[in-house]
C-alpha cells in the first residue's frame, strides 16, 4: 500500500491499510419494521487473523458478514477492507470471497468449473486458470472429483469445493458463514483443522461465523461475541472464555456458576452460597462467575480446611462425559454448585451421588462480570 | 383356510382392477373417441384419392403426400415448404418474443409482496379466458391502417402509405406472441419462484454482474420452466389458425390455414389429411427431441438441492 490517504476527515483509530485488514465503524442495519439486526458495531479485524463472530441465531452475525461481502447495505456506518472504503463498491468488485452455509455450488457446472468460475469472470486465460484451479484442488485433495457435478459429492467434499472456489481467487478476506454446520461431528472436527491449516498457510484473513462455542474456541485467534445486534465482547479466545465481560458471554461460551454478590470488604463478598473471598478488588454489588472446571473437589475428610472459599456439600448428580465428569454438588445451605473434574485418576477422583464432598473456589478463579 | 385367504386376495385385486377401470375409463374412452379415432380416420383419408369436390374416393393413392412434398400436375413447387418454414419462423419469433417479455415480467411479479402476486398472475391469464377470435379482431384494429402504430411505421418507411401493420407478418408474430404469452409466463414463474438466490449471491461474490450474472446463475435455474414454456408456446403457435387467418393476409399464410383451406375454400380432404399427418409427425418429433434435450439439461437441475 502507498502512504495512508492523508486527508481522511474521520476521527477514530488509524485505519490499517494492510491487505486483509478490516475496519468496521458504527455499522447499523435495520430491516423493515423490526429492531436493528446490527446495532452500531465497531470492530477492527487484523490482517491474516482467524476471527470468529460467535452468537446465537438471529444475533446479527450473518448480517454483519453479509455487509462485509456487499450483499447487504449498511444503513449507517462504514466498512473499510484493506484500507479501502467499501460504501460504493458492489459485491462483485470486492476482494472478498464467501463460503456459504449451503455451499451454493453451481449445479450446472462440474467441480473444476465451479472452482474456476471467479477467475473466469475476472477474465483470466483458460491455461492460467487451469493451473490455478489444479493447484488449489491438489491442496484440498479434491483433484479426483474435478469433472464430477456437485450433486455427486458428499457434504464434506462439497465443503472443500466451496472453500477452493473462494481461496483460488486469492482474496484479501475469506468470509465463512457457518460452513460446517451441516456436517457430522467427526468430519466437522477434521475440516476445522483443515480450515485452520489452510488459513495459516495462505495467510489470508478469515472471518468465520458460527453459533457453536466449541468451534469458535478451537479455531479462532480472536472471537467477537454478538447478541441482539451488538458486540458483547471482542478478544483473544482465552480472554473471552476465562474473563467474560458479562453474564451473556460467560453463559454462551460454556458452563458457569454465576451468583449475585454484595461486597463486605475490598476482597470479600456475600453470595448466596455464603461469604466468599475474591482476588479482584470489589467496588459494589455485582455478579461473580466461576467456571466448573476451576472448582476443586475433595473427599470431605481430606479437604484442606485452612483455605478460603471451602464449602461442604453432597454430590447430587454425576454425569460421565468420557474425558471428564460433571458434578452437581448441593451445599449445606441448599445452593448448588456445578463442578467438572477430569477422569485422569478415576479411582481416587470420582464421586457418586450421595457422597459427602468439599469444594474449593480459589479466589483468583472467581471473575466479576456485569449483569 | 389358505384357499379362503387366496380368494379374498383375488377379490381384493379384482376390486382394485375394477376401481382402476372405473376411474380411468371415462378418460380413456374420451381419448379413444375424440383423439385416436379421428387421427386414425385422418390417416386413412390421407391415402385416398380426391374426387372433383375434394372428397375422398377410391382408389388408394400416395398422391396426397406427393402434394405435401410439393409435386403436382404442374411439376414441383416449393410453396408448401415455404409455408412450413414460414410457420416455423413465425412461431419461433413469437416464442422468442414471449420468452424475452416473460423474464422481466416474472421477476417483476416476484418482486411484489407475496400477497398480491396471485392477483398479478391472474391479470396475465385473464385475457385468455375471452375468445381468441375477439382478441385477434382487436389486434386487427390496433395494427390496422388507422392505428397510430401504423402511422409511426409509415414515417419509418416500414410499410407503404395507406397500408397498416396488419395484415402482415409483423401482425401475425405480434398476435401469436400476445396470444401465447401466458403459457410462457406461468411455467417460467413456477420455475423462478423456487429460484435459489444464494446461487445469485455466489455469482456476485465471484465477480459476475449484470447480464453475465443472469446468464450464469438465473438462466440455468429457470431453464426447466423456459423449456416447458417453449413447448406450450411454439407448438400451438406453429399450428395456429385464427391469428394468421385474421392478421396474416396472403403473404403470411401458415400451415394451420393451409390445412383449413383443404376442408373449406378449396376442398381436398386427402391432401388436407396428409398435411395434418405430416404436421403431427413433425410436432411429435420436435417434442421427442425436446424431451431428450430437457433430460440432458435436467440432470444438472436436480443437483440444486
Amino acid at each position: 500500500m502507498m502512504s495512508a490517504t492523508s486527508a481522511q476527515a474521520d476521527s477514530g483509530p488509524a485505519i490499517s491499510a494492510k491487505r486483509g485488514a478490516i475496519s468496521i465503524r458504527g455499522i447499523t442495519r435495520i430491516f423493515a419494521g423490526s429492531v436493528a439486526a446490527v446495532d452500531h458495531v465497531d470492530l477492527e479485524i487484523n490482517a491474516g487473523e482467524f476471527f470468529t463472530l460467535l452468537g446465537p441465531s438471529g444475533c446479527g452475525k450473518t448480517t454483519l458478514l453479509r455487509m462485509i461481502a456487499g450483499f447487504e447495505t449498511p444503513d449507517k456506518g462504514r466498512i473499510l477492507i484493506s484500507g479501502k472504503e467499501m460504501q460504493d463498491v458492489p459485491a462483485h468488485k470486492r476482494a472478498v470471497n464467501t463460503v456459504f452455509q449451503s455451499y451454493a455450488l453451481f449445479p450446472h457446472l462440474n467441480v473444476q468449473d465451479n472452482i474456476g468460475f471467479g477467475l473466469r469472470m475476472r477474465g483470466m486465460k483458460p491455461a492460467d486458470r487451469k493451473k490455478r484451479v489444479d493447484s488449489i484442488m491438489e491442496l484440498l485433495q479434491i483433484g479426483q472429483f474435478a469433472t464430477r457435478s456437485a450433486a455427486q459429492l458428499s457434504g464434506g467434499q462439497r465443503q472443500r469445493v466451496a472453500l477452493a472456489r473462494a481461496l483460488v481467487n486469492e482474496p484479501d478476506v475469506v468470509l465463512l458463514d457457518e460452513p460446517l454446520s451441516a456436517l457430522d461431528a467427526k468430519l466437522r472436527a477434521e475440516l476445522q483443522i483443515e480450515l485452520l491449516r489452510m488459513q495459516k498457510r495462505l495467510g489470508m484473513t478469515f472471518i468465520f461465523v458460527t453459533h457453536d462455542q466449541h468451534e469458535a474456541l478451537v479455531m479462532s485467534d480472536r472471537i467477537g461475541v454478538m447478541s441482539r445486534g451488538k458486540l458483547e465482547q471482542v478478544g483473544p479466545v482465552l480472554d473471552v472464555y476465562e474473563k467474560p465481560r458479562n453474564v451473556f458471554v460467560a453463559e454462551f461460551l460454556g458452563l458457569s456458576n454465576i451468583w449475585p454478590i454484595t461486597p463486605t470488604g475490598e476482597h470479600s463478598a456475600r453470595a448466596p452460597i455464603g461469604e466468599i473471598s475474591i482476588t479482584a478488588p470489589l467496588s459494589g454489588d455485582g455478579m461473580a462467575m466461576i467456571r466448573p472446571e476451576k472448582i476443586w473437589i475433595y473427599n470431605d475428610s481430606a479437604a484442606p480446611k485452612d483455605r478460603p472459599n471451602l464449602f461442604f456439600g453432597t454430590v447430587r448428580e454425576a454425569i460421565y462425559m468420557g474425558a471428564s465428569t460433571q458434578y452437581r454438588i448441593e451445599l449445606a445451605g441448599g445452593q448448588s454448585v456445578l463442578a467438572i473434574d477430569t477422569n485422569n485418576q478415576a479411582a481416587e477422583r470420582s464421586w457418586r451421588p450421595g457422597e459427602p464432598v468439599a469444594v474449593e473456589l480459589k479466589p483468583e478463579n472467581i471473575m466479576l462480570v456485569s449483569p | 383356510m389358505s384357499a379362503a385367504v387366496k380368494t379374498e386376495q383375488e377379490i381384493e385385486s379384482g376390486r382394485q382392477r375394477l376401481r382402476l377401470w372405473v376411474t380411468s375409463g371415462p378418460g380413456l374412452v374420451w381419448i379413444m373417441l375424440f383423439l385416436l379415432l379421428p387421427s386414425a380416420v385422418l390417416l386413412g383419408i390421407a391415402f385416398f384419392s380426391a374426387d372433383d369436390y375434394g372428397s375422398p374416393v377410391l382408389p388408394l393413392s400416395v398422391q396426397p403426400f406427393q402434394q405435401v412434398a410439393g409435386y403436382s400436375l404442374l411439376g414441383w413447387d416449393p410453396g408448401n415448404i415455404i409455408i412450413v418454414l414460414r410457420s416455423l419462423e413465425q412461431a419461433g419469433i413469437a416464442t422468442l418474443v414471449s420468452a424475452l417479455l416473460s423474464y422481466p415480467l416474472v421477476f417483476f411479479i416476484l418482486s411484489r409482496p407475496a400477497s398480491i402476486r396471485p392477483l398479478l398472475l391472474l391479470f396475465i391469464v385473464l385475457p385468455s379466458w375471452t375468445n381468441q377470435v375477439v382478441r385477434t379482431y382487436a389486434w386487427m384494429e390496433l395494427l390496422g391502417p388507422a392505428a397510430p402504430v401504423s402511422w409511426v411505421a409509415h414515417i419509418l418507411h416500414a410499410v407503404p402509405p395507406d397500408l397498416g401493420l396488419a395484415p402482415g407478418r409483423f401482425a401475425v408474430t405480434t398476435g401469436l406472441a400476445y396470444n401465447y404469452l401466458p403459457y410462457m409466463i406461468v411455467p417460467l414463474y413456477a420455475s423462478a419462484e423456487k429460484l435459489d438466490w444464494t446461487l445469485v449471491e455466489a455469482g456476485r461474490d465471484l465477480y459476475a454482474a449484470g447480464l453475465r450474472l443472469f446468464w450464469h446463475t438465473v438462466f440455468p435455474q429457470t431453464l426447466p420452466g423456459l423449456l416447458s414454456g417453449i413447448i406450450f408456446v411454439a407448438i400451438p403457435a406453429f399450428g395456429d389458425y385464427v391469428v394468421p387467418q385474421l392478421l396474416g393476409g396472403d403473404k403470411a399464410l401458415m400451415i394451420g390455414s393451409l390445412i383449413a383451406n383443404q376442408f373449406t375454400e378449396t376442398p381436398d380432404w386427402p391432401y388436407g389429411a396428409a398435411l395434418t399427418i405430416i404436421m403431427l409427425v413433425f410436432t411429435g418429433l420436435g417434442l421427442v427431441g425436446f424431451r431428450v434435450l430437457t433430460r440432458k439439461l435436467g440432470g444438472a437441475e436436480e443437483a440444486t438441492i
